[in-house]
């Protein structure tokens, strides 16, 4: 529902609205030159007029003189940290002095937090890990708990990056669902739609100006060169049938060449959820911290089992990323686990571009 | 590594030392309260740097520091591997044969040459090697200087009767669940952390500056994508060789990347 016109000079309302709900605001703003998600006060902090220049395995960031807070498309992190944390401590194990052994569960702390300038492919990620984290047969609770706390303001992507393929996935580049506030950022301010009923009624509390048909017809343009601006593409939505027929297709070998398996791609992937269980025992052993760490399907311990690496070298591992990725991930959540974001393309070291090894893997037969 | 049996109740520790910079043993001594704790769940009967020094006592687990670089560091070493029952090689110089491994590559004698004034007081050997090239090494724990938090997790694995969890993934996935930004991909810098084993904690990324992988090689490294990627952010062909020539160069992986690029160049 479009709520009305918000001025750029007004934007701290909307910071001060939410902060008066018991939200502790996360925004936009350049650190070690990318942009990162952090504690968010003043409207001055976010990124004004900054614009990002991403290509395979190179990110950048450049200073215009625009008025723009959210002129760039992403960085690395997108919503996973927030609610699927690098490092969360599922409990604490302690042995009693009747040698008995206690477990106690652990919760993250209750925080309440806006998040602003959440893209659509950011929210079509959330939702494929609220697929698996909240889906049957068992709620993760520090998912659930991280998830429930969330308010998410939007802001449509005007400025997709050279990476960047979410038209193609279809999951942007504007935002859909999912989202408590969307805004539509045009020179003089924010055209502000509210998702949810808390949206709406924040919407409400802000002193907002009526939006003209001039200021749909800029949005609508706007969306349009974002979308037309994209030039990468995957071959189709479902590569399931075309991939699985093409396990081994002589691709794979020629991209493991220049693999580092290092596993950035599957650590900025708003999708990957892999994780591995590391114990941390007191040094007396009375006591042990339980935690949940992200791993990738790039290391050894991944496929480790009873003594056998299932996946010991660089183009199983690949292939299990990308096939699971764009081909098997149909069957465990309905649709493919890419949403086009590109961040996997930019900050892979090597600059090994999705797009362009689906497209080689997917075409001729695989037998050649 | 075997498997470890169930250790003694108060087991018997050596901490060991050869061709090194004590730095590994430090790592010890910085343990803080951990060593307190640990001086109360250990018999330490033999470490110089502390204060015990017993070098012929029986252990049940001998940590060594250092590399084998002298005829008599042979005989040393074979010594306290017949008198422990766990031996962990503790460091770079102790896994890989640490920085003084660069004369491997050198001419060694015209070094020495150089540096002393009466060189034939030296009964150095022409390599600087691992432990275990010489005896079997149940644990290795990499670093330049290991860390004690690594050092800690293995005496608690071997107290617990289990083997110590190996950290082998490369030092991105550290990098990457701190949220720190990559240094390569934002400032095209020559960071060896895609090749380079974990357990420093991404500590140089962190600061802004690219891994000189002093953790050595990770588990399927490939050593020859990064060198490729090492040229393309600037580096000369023989720069990116030396870039895996440094303290882990006679770690395999890291000697055939860095002397191709070096023989390229004569």
């Amino acid at each position: 529902m479009e709520n009305g016109f918000l001025c750029r000079d007004r934007f701290q309302d909307l910071l001060e609205a939410l902060r008066s709900l018991g939200y502790q605001c996360i925004g936009p703003q350049v650190r070690d030159g990318a942009i990162l998600f952090v504690a968010l006060v003043a409207a001055e902090e976010l990124p004004r007029g900054v614009r990002d220049i991403q290509a395979p395995g190179s990110y950048r960031l450049e200073r215009t003189a625009g008025p723009r807070f959210f002129g760039w498309a992403n960085g690395p992190q997108a919503l996973k940290p927030l609610v699927f944390a690098p490092r969360e401590v599922l409990w604490r194990a302690e042995r009693a002095e009747d040698a008995t052994i206690r477990f106690i569960p652990e919760l993250p702390p209750p925080l309440r937090l806006a998040v602003i300038g959440v893209r659509a492919c950011d929210l079509a990620a959330l939702d494929l890990q609220d697929r698996h984290f909240l889906g049957p047969p068992a709620e993760d609770a520090s998912y659930a708990a991280r998830r429930a706390s969330l308010f998410l303001v939007a802001v449509h992507c005007s400025d997709p990056s050279d990476s960047c393929f979410c038209a193609s996935t279809g999951d942007g580049p504007r935002a859909s669902t999912g989202f408590d506030l969307a805004l539509t950022e045009l020179d003089d301010g924010f055209i502000v739609e509210s998702g949810s009923g808390r949206g709406a009624q924040l919407a409400a509390s802000l002193a907002l100006d009526a939006v003209t048909g001039d200021m749909r017809s800029e949005a609508a343009a706007q969306a349009e060169a974002a979308r037309a601006r994209q030039r990468r593409r995957l071959p189709s939505r479902d590569l399931r049938a075309a991939l699985f027929a093409r396990l081994e297709h002589p691709r794979w070998a020629l991209v493991a060449e220049r693999c580092l398996a290092c596993g950035n791609c599957s650590s900025v992937c708003p999708t990957c959820f892999c994780h591995a269980g590391v114990e941390t025992p007191e040094l007396d052993g009375a006591a042990s911290v339980h935690a949940r760490v992200w791993d990738s399907c790039f290391t050894q311990s991944h496929s480790y089992i009873h003594g056998i690496t299932v996946r010991s070298d660089t183009r199983a591992r690949y292939r299990q990323w990308f096939t699971h990725k764009l081909g098997s991930w149909h069957e465990q959540y309905g649709r493919s686990g890419c949403v086009g974001c590109g961040r996997c393309i930019s900050w892979c070291p090597v600059g090994i571009d999705i797009t362009e090894e689906a497209a080689a893997i997917c075409t001729g037969t695989g037998h050649d | 590594m075997g498997e470890p049996a169930v250790m003694a109740k108060k087991p018997r520790v050596a901490v060991h030392k050869f061709s090194s910079c004590d730095g590994c043993q430090l790592a010890f001594l910085n343990l803080g309260e951990d060593l307190l704790r640990l001086s109360s769940m250990v018999e330490l009967v033999h470490f110089a740097e502390a204060g015990p020094v017993d070098p012929d006592a029986e252990v049940d687990i001998a940590f060594v520091e250092g590399s084998i670089s002298t005829a008599a560091a042979i005989e040393r070493i074979r010594s306290v591997r017949s008198r422990s029952r766990f031996l962990v090689a503790m460091g770079a110089c102790a896994t890989a044969g640490g920085l003084q491994a660069l004369r491997n590559l050198a001419d060694g004698a015209a070094w020495v040459a150089d540096i002393y004034a009466v060189p034939a007081e030296l009964d150095l050997l022409a390599s600087s090697t691992a432990l275990a090239q010489h005896v079997r090494v149940d644990l290795e724990l990499w670093g330049c200087p290991v860390s004690g938090r690594r050092v800690v997790a293995a005496v608690r694995a071997l107290l617990f009767g289990v083997s110590p969890v190996e950290e082998q993934d490369k030092v991105c996935l550290d990098c990457k669940r701190s949220q720190t930004v990559c240094v390569m991909v934002t400032r095209g810098l020559p960071c060896m952390g895609p090749v380079t084993r974990t357990g420093c904690g991404a500590l140089c990324p962190r600061f802004g500056r690219d891994c000189y992988s002093c953790y050595g090689p990770a588990e399927n490294s490939n050593v020859e994508a990064l060198g490729r990627r090492l040229e393309g952010v600037g580096l000369s062909r023989t720069a990116a060789g030396r870039r895996f020539l440094s303290i882990n160069s006679a770690a395999p992986p890291f000697t055939e990347a860095g002397r191709r690029r070096a023989q390229d160049h004569e």
